[in-house]
């Protein structure tokens, strides 16, 4: 991406992060986190008793409150810090979409055709169905699609990639994007959005917006931390009543302090999972734009970690978008030279890839050169989806290439058949997982052509760990079931679907639907575009039409149909981050208790410091170190939280099984490690 | 532990182990209503002939019906007993019970804690206990039955919008699960010498006479305390004993196959009246859990995958055998007080060693440490040892028990549908560890599964730390405090454990039959049981109205050691985190303190 990318802590967005962490103390930006929100109360009832403290009699020594509420303020400046970090990041992002955001005039046309009278208009002023004019050079105004013309285009502003797109009228390669540059040519555009819904308005949106809207998983864990909050209110604050209740029953010993009381709550507290959780939603979605994919909401981003069922197009996503001729297998008694030279007049004229290939097919194993078709006297006779065949009709020769059905129709309208050895060379080729083109001269079958698919290297280990997810891989082509099996075989898919029409495609999203699985899919075509709609994540191609892409609830801007790979991993991360560090979080709190409950209670019950097994230096000590650890965890997980947890590609229970190791037992285990090294500093500087 | 503890614990795991998956078989099929044809045919002619309504119910009018039903329940439970004195059945001639304890038994029975203010056998006339409370026992308990039948279906059903029929689950449950094994244990137990009969008490003179000192008790029913705040004591001689007498075997079955726990008699499962031999002891120790654990099977069965309900009862067991073992552990070990003054508390041919204060000779400690366990990892809270009289930490063993929610098989239906909320919590962040939408059973956690699980297991430790709190605070509630100190806590810690979280056993040194303790742990009852099934019902309701999702490689499988692992940790720590202070300033103080000096 062309988009500058910034170190996790460069210091052009620590700095602002700093100041914004003040600025978001106010209550109001606290009492929308109501973890952090309890703090920010520990920190104001804290600060009001250290200042009790000072001026008069105190339920403590000064400096310990004193201490006790700093480590509260900085406790809530950190988590501030964390969000602020993640924000300034997406707000580079979205600066650095702003500034395409160029002032500029469009040609708005009286008309919609070339040639029609124009006038000038700002940019910002075109609505939904407006039509305008882009000459080479200029930017195109507006998202829209092409109705008139053909131009290259350059999107790199947008998708990063620097080589020119060919844009054109009709067909799949018809949508173009407000604020690229028209490099050739013109086009004519109808917009397709009105201010302010434009994708670069989207994009920034996106990311600017992610804080607010939060995504279901996301509402299901606030509920939970916040009951985890209510129960550590509850825990603590009865221990005051309790305490009294034992110094007045032994007649020995004070009551615990509200100081102390304080610390243990904010220890207790979900603090670390609650300080970092807007963080991890932000940085989320940043990931899924340094990805180069806009999601509408983060529901979709969090939608795709669940995905079940992926359906992947087999052309451009398991195979190279072409296929080309490998081969030539003549009809028996023809010889592959003449199969190859009818073959090749056939495709003269022919400008789709495979029929170049051909043509270099021909060149390249029989030196057969391009020919002259008009001093031929040859009419090209081009591919129709009704004929499904292209072909030459020369004086006394018409000749024919196309799918074998077609092909058998051709040869049958003339009194010919197709014989039994032409059908077994074309079940072969099929089961090679190559695509038989038949060539037929007048009622004669000449042979087959072989027309290979290439898999995409690595494609193949890509589905194998999709399996290990948990999620099948579809592919889809519109083939016949003997090459799709061959080719479903050897890139590792699970399942194909042959002969595949829209109605198909759609047919079996709701049939996994209706199992209770959730389907994930890309398309790019205006007849993907029921199927988009109805799939659970439904990535549309940035190249793609206009209604494609608003049948998605994504937009890939690379155009890259392994793309929704990657979309799955982000959308998994993000769940992951945010459940490991709540396990941490809550794993933490059984070495605070270790640490402050004897402290607390030292002087009613000396015998608890049997449960101090840190052995740390005095109760003040013990109760500031377990307060400094939970401040400087917040810190010390913003990389995380940032990155996200790494995702691998295993079965849930090997995942499961790992992460609470590391984020359940490692939460039980650094604290204590934690306590006792910031307890020692502590000691070792005369602070405590 | 001793051999034979070890034996008697092994026995018993065994045993209830080898019955969970035939209780867990009826307890499906009758859920399901695949009743034997001429039951099935009974029990609709019954149904058309009464009338009852046996349409679908969605969780609303479920959980309403549960409500109402309860609040009749209610108001006769108290009415019988204000009214006892005019009704026929009392030999003894008991008059009214006071409004406060009526209210607090009321409540009690009716919530299937069976917590007892009073005393059975000098309070209760016999048609108070049949009508009343027996009747309470059963249908409190088929009222829990009810609740988890409709959790499991929540789970088995898909886009459904009804969770079963209420009426027809109460039916069900006492008539075909209840009443059957009641029938079968008061047998068995009437024929080891449980009294069961309408006879007067009887009185009988005593080989010598007893001499024996109590508490002075002052007019407000409160022991006197002297300058020094000791108890003023009284010596007093007796010549002739009060036998009492009543229906006591039925009473006794139902008492613990209910998870009830109210004794007829005072001295509950510690009388020999109620239980007298050690046969009865073990009976009476598997009748508490039969259902609990048998209704884990019954889960797996419901849902269609076995393997689920026996991962379940693994976690449970796990946590049944740790505190178990170390109930039995701690109690054998003995108290260091005796043993710093060279008392020989080691167990031989002649002793069974340990601390036997507050315990039965013919139970010994091995049985008295095991019902104690039994009796709090499930809501039943009949004794047989008066836990007051535990070591420090052995009696955490119960509190802990209860405050974790009674999810160790638990009381009977309200075990399961408890536990399977800590299982919706564990799964939540294991599903999000894993990347997932997370799902339990096929159906995936949403916002309001988690609200009202969070509910759920909200309401006890806020009703037992507030009540603590409160009776810590006034002098209404520490004026009932037997023993100082960290002891004292316990004893109101453990109080306001056992009703909210059903239990109602109790630490005896507690005066709790004032209205300050009734009406306390009265609300803490009522709010303990029905503040956990309507959300409970709630979060059925809304997954019968999920898709099913089928498990893939990606989901997390929940019937594996991986779970068990899981499910145990959570309620742990999550039971831990709540109560660790409180019981750092009750069990564990008390512990260090006894253990520090010796």
């Amino acid at each position: 991406m062309s988009r500058p990318r910034l170190g996790m802590f460069a210091p052009e967005l620590v700095r602002p992060a700093i100041v914004d962490a003040f600025r978001k103390l106010g209550p109001r930006d606290q009492f929308k986190n109501p973890v952090m929100f309890v703090v920010y109360a520990g920190s104001l009832l804290t600060t009001a008793l250290w200042v009790q403290a000072l001026v008069g009699e105190g339920e403590a020594p000064a400096w310990f409150i004193g201490a006790i509420a700093l480590w509260l303020w900085v406790t809530v400046l950190f988590a501030n810090f964390a969000e602020a970090l993640a924000e300034g990041r997406s707000k580079a992002q979205a600066a650095s979409l702003r500034g395409m955001k160029k002032e500029s005039w469009a040609t708005r046309l009286r008309e919609p055709r070339f040639g029609a009278s124009s006038w000038k208009q700002p940019a910002n002023e075109l609505r939904k169905g407006d039509v305008v004019l882009v000459q080479a050079g200029e930017l195109v105004p507006c998202d829209g699609e092409v109705i008139e013309g053909m131009a290259t285009v350059d999107e790199s502003a947008i998708t990063g990639e620097s080589a020119p797109v060919v844009r054109e009228s009709g067909g799949d390669f018809s949508a173009v994007t407000g604020g690229t540059k028209l490099l050739s040519d013109w086009i004519v555009v109808r917009c397709t959005v009105d201010p302010g819904q434009t994708f670069l308005d989207r994009m920034i949106a996106m990311v600017e917006g992610a804080k607010r809207r939060k995504t279901p998983n996301e509402i299901a864990l606030a509920i939970l931390l916040v009951a985890l909050t209510i129960v550590m209110l509850l825990a603590t604050t009865t221990l005051w009543p309790f305490s009294a209740f034992a110094v007045d029953a032994n007649r020995t010993g004070t009551v615990v302090s509200i100081t102390v009381l304080v610390a243990l709550l904010v220890c207790l507290i979900p603090t670390t999972i609650g300080a970092l959780l807007s963080a991890i939603g932000i940085a989320g979605m940043s990931r899924m734009l340094a990805a180069n994919v806009i999601a509408t909401s983060g529901r979709a981003v969090e939608a795709a970690g669940d995905v079940d069922v992926l359906l992947l197009d087999k052309t451009g996503t398991i195979t190279l978008g072409n296929r080309h001729a490998s081969a030539v297998i003549g009809a028996p008694r023809v010889p592959d030279r003449a199969l190859m030279d009818a073959a090749q007049l056939a495709s003269l004229a022919d400008e789709t890839p495979e029929g170049r290939s051909i043509v270099i097919l021909a060149k390249q194993s029989f030196g057969i050169r391009e020919r002259d078709l008009t001093k031929l006297g040859a009419s090209f006779v081009p591919f129709s989806a009704q004929s499904r065949m292209s072909g030459v009709d020369m004086p006394g020769r018409r000749i024919r290439k196309g799918a074998p059905d077609a092909i058998a129709r051709f040869v049958a309208s003339q009194g010919g058949t197709v014989s039994i050895e032409v059908k077994r060379i074309i079940d072969e080729v099929a089961r090679r997982g190559s695509t038989p083109l038949v060539v037929a001269e007048n009622a004669a079958v000449l042979g087959v052509v072989e027309l290979k698919d290439i898999v995409k290297t690595g494609i193949k280990e890509r589905f194998a760990e999709m399996r290990r997810m948990g999620i099948r891989t579809v592919m889809i082509t519109g083939d016949n079931s003997l090459t799709a099996a061959a080719i479903a075989a050897e890139s590792g898919v699970d399942e194909f679907l042959a002969d595949a029409t829209p109605e198909a495609k759609l047919a079996l999203i709701r049939e996994h639907q209706a199992a209770g699985r959730m389907v994930a899919m890309t398309g790019d075509g205006t007849n993907d575009a029921p199927a988009l709609a109805q799939a659970d994540v439904a990535v549309a191609m940035n190249s793609g039409t206009q209604a494609a892409k608003e049948a998605g609830n994504m937009v890939d801007l690379d155009s890259n149909p392994t793309k929704l790979i990657e979309v799955v991993e982000i959308g998994k991360q993000m769940l992951m981050t945010r459940g490991s560090l709540t396990t941490f979080s809550m794993a933490n709190d059984i070495a605070k208790y270790f640490a402050i409950i004897p402290a607390a209670f030292a002087t009613t019950y000396p015998a608890l410091e049997a449960l101090d097994v840190m052995r740390l230096a005095t109760p003040a000590s013990a109760v500031l170190s377990a307060t400094i650890f939970n401040a400087l965890v917040i810190v010390a997980l913003i990389p995380l939280a940032l990155k996200g947890v790494r995702y691998r590609a295993l079965g849930a229970g090997p995942l499961l099984r790992r992460n609470l190791v590391v984020y359940g037992l490692g939460g039980i285990a650094i604290p204590f490690v934690g306590i006792k090294a910031i307890d020692l500093a502590l000691v070792a500087f005369n602070l405590a | 532990m001793t051999d034979t503890s070890w034996a008697l614990f092994a026995l018993f795991l065994a045993v209830l182990l080898a019955l969970a998956k035939p209780i867990g078989l009826w307890l499906a099929a009758v859920g399901e209503g695949r009743l034997p044809g001429p039951l099935a045919r009974a029990e609709a002619a019954a149904l058309r002939a009464l009338r009852v309504p046996v349409e679908e119910m969605d969780w609303k009018a479920y959980a309403f019906g549960t409500l109402a039903f309860s609040a009749i329940g209610l108001l006769f439970t108290y009415a019988l007993q204000r009214a006892q004195g005019f009704l026929p059945l009392n030999p003894q001639g008991f008059g009214a019970v006071s409004p406060d304890s009526s209210f607090n038994t009321a409540i009690s029975f009716v919530a299937n804690t069976n917590w007892q203010g009073y005393g059975g056998e000098t309070t209760m006339s016999y048609l108070t206990q049949m009508l009343a409370l027996a009747v309470q026992n059963f249908v409190s308990a088929a009222t829990g039955i009810a609740v988890a039948w409709a959790l499991i279906r929540g789970f088995a059903r898909h886009s459904s919008s009804t969770v079963g029929n209420l009426w027809v689950d109460l039916v069900r449950a006492t008539v075909w699960v209840l009443l059957p094994l009641s029938f079968v244990l008061a047998l068995c137990l009437a024929g080891r010498g449980v009294v069961q009969n309408f006879s007067p008490y009887a009185s009988v003179t005593m080989v010598e006479a007893v001499a024996y000192t109590v508490p002075k008790v002052g007019a407000d029913g409160q022991p006197l305390k002297d300058a020094a705040g000791r108890p003023v004591e009284e010596t007093k001689t007796e010549a002739t004993q009060t036998l009492p007498m009543g229906p006591i075997a039925s009473q006794e079955a139902i008492k613990l196959l209910g998870t009830n726990g109210g004794g007829f008699l005072n001295a509950n499962s510690a009388h020999p009246y109620e239980n007298p031999d050690a046969f009865t002891n073990f009976l009476e120790m598997l009748a508490i859990l039969l259902i609990g654990a048998g209704f884990c099977y019954a889960l797996g069965k419901m849902v269609g995958d076995t393997r689920q309900g026996w991962a379940v009862l693994a976690a449970m067991s796990v946590m049944f055998a740790f505190f178990a073992i170390a109930a039995m552990s701690l109690e054998q070990a003995g108290n260091p007080a005796f043993t710093s003054i060279g008392v020989d508390q080691s167990a031989s041919a002649t002793q069974s060693g340990g601390n036997m204060e507050g315990k039965e000779t013919r139970f010994g400690i091995a049985a008295s440490a095991l019902f104690a366990t039994v009796t709090t990892a499930a809501s039943c809270g009949a004794v047989n040892a008066m836990h007051d009289s535990l070591l420090p930490l052995t009696g955490g063993v119960p509190m802990l028990l209860m405050q974790l929610g009674e999810v160790v098989y638990g009381g009977v239906g309200s075990g399961l549908y408890g536990m399977l909320v800590f299982a919706l919590l564990a799964v939540f962040i294991a599903g999000l560890m894993i990347g997932r939408t997370p799902e339990y059973l096929g159906k995936k956690i949403g916002a309001f599964e988690m609200k009202m699980v969070a509910v759920a297991v909200l309401m006890t430790p806020l009703l037992v730390l507030l009540g603590t709190s409160i009776a810590v605070l006034t002098e209404a509630g520490r004026v009932g405090v037997q023993d100082p100190g960290a002891h004292g806590f316990s004893e109101i810690l453990y109080a306001f454990s056992s009703g909210a979280n059903n239990n109602g056993s109790a630490f005896a040194g507690l005066s709790a039959n004032t209205p300050f303790y009734n009406l306390m742990i009265g609300m803490a009852m009522a709010l303990g049981r029905f503040g956990v099934i309507v959300p409970v019902l709630a979060v059925a309701g809304s997954l019968a109205a999920r898709k099913r999702t089928p498990a893939s490689a990606g989901s997390m499988p929940t019937h594996g050691p991986l779970f068990v692992v899981l499910l145990v940790g959570t309620v742990l720590l999550v039971g831990a985190l709540t109560y660790l202070p409180a019981l750092a300033l009750g069990p564990v103080a008390e512990h260090l303190a006894l253990f520090a000096n010796r």
